[in-house]
C-alpha cells in the first residue's frame, strides 16, 4: 500500500514536471526552429550584404536581399510611435492615478481595456478607412498609405500598454513620499511630476520598452496602412516593416526567397529578445527599491 | 491648489502647464476610443443581418456570409482552449506545490516571460514550420499554434490563484494524512479554477484578435464545417476574415461588419473578466 501510494505521488510529480518543462521546450523549439530555418540565406546572402545592402528585389532576374530598408523602417516607425504615444499615455497615465475622480477613473479604466482589447485589424481598418485618405487630402501626397499612417496606428495601439503599466508603477508609490512633498509646501501638481513620477520611474521605463516591443512585432494593422513597397523609410512613402516584410511574400515564396524571409524573422526575434532583456532589467529595477 | 495666485510665477507655470497637458491627453485618450468604438459600429451594424451571420459565402450569386468564419473561430477557440488549460494549470500547479528547486523555477519563469514577448507573426511563421507543414494548413495547426501563445496568460493567471489558497487549508489536509497528490487534487485545483477561468477569458480575447499567427496555419477558407472535420482543414476566424475582405476583396462593408462583430466581443469579454474577477475577490475576502 505504502510503495504503491509512492509511485503513484513520483508519477504525479513526474506529470507536473513535464508540464512545467513544456514552456521552456516551447521557447527552445521557437529558437531553434528560427536559428536553423534563418541562418542558411544568411550564409548564401552574405551578413553584410544581408543586413546593410539597401535593396530588396526578391523576385527580380538578379534577385537583390538587402533588408537596411525595413530595418531602418522598423526603427523610425517604432521610434515615432514612441515619441507620439508615450507622452499621451504618460499624461494620461499621471491623469488616471493621481488626478482623476473615481467615476472618470472607472470610465476610463474600461475605455483603456476597450482599446487593447480592439483586434489589430481592426485598427488596420479604420486606419485604411480614416487615415489613409485624411493624410492624402491633408499632405496633398499621391498616396496617404505610408509611414507617417503606420506610425499613428502604432502610436495609437501602444497607448493601452502604456497606459496600464504607467498607472500600476505610479499607484504603488508609496503615499508618504507624496505627504511628506505636499507637507513641505509644494502644490499637488508638483509633487505628482517631481516626486511621485521619479519614484515610479523604472516601472514607467518598463512601460516605454513595453510599447516599443509591442511596436516592433505589430504586422497586420501596418501591412493594412503602410503601403508595403521596400522603400527607405521617409514619411510620406509607402514602406514596408520587417514584420510586413516577413508576412507580405510568405505565401508564394519559394528558394532562397522562402528563406531570407525566415532570415528576416531571425533578425526580429533577436530584436524582440532584446527588448525583452532591457524590459528584464527595468522590472528588476522595480523590486529592489 | 486653491490659490494659485499666490504662487510664484514659474510654479503657476507649470502648474497650469501640467495640468492643461493632463487634461488634454486623457480626453484625446478617451475620445480617440469613443471616435474608434463608434466609427466602427456605425460603418458596421447596418451590414449585419440574419442572412449575413447565417450563410456561407457563394461564388454564384456573390452574395456574403460569415457562418463559417464564425464556426472556425469557435472551433479554434475551443481546441486551443483543451490544449492549453493543462499544459498551463499543470505549469503552474508545478511551480507553486512541487517545484523545490528555486533554478527551475525561475527558468520556467523566464521561459513564460519570454512566450509572451513574441509577436504573434513570429508565431505564425514557426507555428507553419512546425505544424502547418507536418499536419497541414488547418485549424488544428492554428489551435497548436494559439495554444503555445496563450500558455503564459493561463499559467500567469492559474498561479496567481494559488497564492490565495490559505497556506493553512494544505497543511489541514497533510494533518489528516494525505498524500501530495490527493491535497493537490481536492484542496488545491478547486482554488485555482477562478485564476484558470480569467485565463481562459483574456486566452479567448486574444484568440479573437489574433490574425498573424493564423494566416500561414490556419489558412484562409470559407468551407462550412463539423467540428471534426472543421479541425482538419483549413478555415478563417472571423479576423482572418476581416483581413481577406478589407484587403484583398475591398469588400469594405463585409469587414467593417465583422469589425462590429469583434468589437462587441470584445467588449463583452472584457466585461466579463472585470466581473469574474470582482466575483472571486468577494468571495475570497469572505
Amino acid at each position: 500500500m505504502k510503495t504503491k501510494r509512492n509511485h503513484l505521488e513520483t508519477l504525479v510529480h513526474g506529470i507536473f514536471l513535464i508540464l512545467g518543462l513544456v514552456t521552456v521546450a516551447c521557447v527552445l523549439l521557437i529558437t531553434a526552429y528560427l536559428v536553423v530555418s534563418g541562418i542558411p540565406a544568411i550564409r548564401k546572402i552574405g551578413l553584410v550584404d544581408f543586413l546593410f545592402g539597401s535593396t530588396w528585389a526578391s523576385t527580380a532576374a538578379q534577385p537583390q536581399y538587402g533588408i537596411l530598408p525595413f530595418l531602418l523602417t522598423s526603427v523610425c516607425g517604432t521610434a515615432g510611435a514612441i515619441v507620439l504615444g508615450v507622452p499621451v499615455g504618460f499624461l494620461t497615465a499621471v491623469y488616471l492615478a493621481k488626478m482623476a475622480p473615481q467615476s472618470v477613473r472607472e470610465i476610463m479604466g474600461q475605455a483603456v481595456s476597450m482599446l487593447a482589447g480592439i483586434p489589430s485589424v481592426v485598427y488596420g481598418l479604420v486606419g485604411m478607412m480614416v487615415l489613409v485618405p485624411g493624410i492624402r487630402k491633408l499632405f496633398h501626397v499621391p498616396d496617404g498609405a505610408s509611414l507617417l499612417a503606420a506610425i499613428v496606428v502604432l502610436a495609437i495601439m501602444i497607448l493601452p500598454s502604456i497606459i496600464k503599466m504607467s498607472v500600476t508603477a505610479l499607484e504603488a508609490v508609496p503615499g508618504e513620499y507624496e505627504d511628506a512633498s505636499l507637507a513641505l509646501g509644494a502644490t499637488p501638481e508638483e509633487t505628482w511630476f517631481r516626486v511621485s513620477v521619479p519614484a515610479a520611474k523604472s516601472g514607467i521605463a518598463a512601460a516605454v520598452v513595453l510599447g516599443v516591443g509591442r511596436a516592433i512585432g505589430e504586422a497586420m494593422a501596418v501591412m493594412m496602412v503602410a503601403g508595403n513597397a521596400a522603400n527607405m523609410p521617409s514619411l510620406f512613402q509607402s514602406v514596408r516593416f520587417l514584420t510586413t516584410a516577413v508576412a507580405s511574400e510568405m505565401s508564394y515564396s519559394s528558394g532562397l526567397q522562402r528563406q531570407a524571409l525566415f532570415s528576416i524573422a531571425l533578425v526580429l526575434f533577436l530584436f524582440i529578445m532584446l527588448i525583452n532583456a532591457v524590459l528584464n532589467f527595468f522590472l528588476k529595477g522595480e523590486k529592489r527599491p | 491648489m486653491k490659490h494659485p495666485e499666490r504662487l510664484a510665477d514659474s510654479r503657476r507655470w507649470f502648474l497650469w502647464l501640467v495640468r492643461g497637458g493632463m487634461y488634454a491627453a486623457a480626453a484625446l485618450t478617451g475620445l480617440l476610443t469613443l471616435f474608434l468604438v463608434a466609427y466602427v459600429l456605425i460603418q458596421g451594424i447596418p451590414n449585419i443581418s440574419w442572412e449575413f451571420v447565417s450563410t456561407k459565402p457563394s461564388y454564384l450569386s456573390g452574395h456574403i456570409g460569415i457562418l463559417p468564419d464564425i464556426l472556425n473561430t469557435v472551433y479554434i477557440v475551443i481546441i486551443t482552449l483543451l490544449i492549453v488549460i493543462p499544459l498551463g494549470a499543470g505549469a503552474a500547479v508545478y511551480l507553486s506545490e512541487y517545484a523545490g528547486n528555486k533554478r527551475i523555477v525561475s527558468v520556467i519563469e523566464y521561459a513564460a516571460e519570454a512566450l509572451s514577448g513574441i509577436p504573434s507573426i513570429i508565431y505564425g511563421l514557426v507555428g507553419m514550420l512546425m505544424f502547418a507543414d507536418t499536419i497541414g494548413t488547418s485549424l488544428m495547426a492554428g489551435g497548436l499554434t494559439l495554444a503555445i501563445m496563450n500558455l503564459p496568460t493561463i499559467l500567469r493567471n492559474t498561479q496567481e490563484s494559488l497564492k490565495t489558497v490559505p497556506q493553512s487549508y494544505r497543511e489541514g489536509a497533510f494533518g489528516l494524512g494525505a498524500g501530495k497528490w490527493r491535497v493537490v487534487r481536492t484542496v488545491v485545483l478547486p482554488g485555482c479554477i477562478d485564476g484558470i477561468l480569467t485565463g481562459c477569458i483574456l486566452s479567448v480575447g486574444r484568440i479573437l484578435g489574433e490574425s498573424a499567427a493564423l494566416l500561414f496555419t490556419a489558412g484562409f477558407a470559407h468551407a462550412l464545417n463539423g467540428f471534426v472535420k472543421g479541425l482538419g482543414s483549413a478555415g478563417a476566424t472571423l479576423t482572418v476574415a476581416l483581413y481577406v475582405y478589407a484587403k484583398e476583396q475591398g469588400e469594405f462593408g463585409v469587414a467593417f461588419g465583422i469589425a462590429a462583430i469583434l468589437l462587441v466581443l470584445a467588449l463583452c469579454i472584457n466585461l466579463s473578466a472585470g466581473a469574474v474577477t470582482k466575483y472571486f475577490q468577494k468571495k475570497n475576502a469572505q
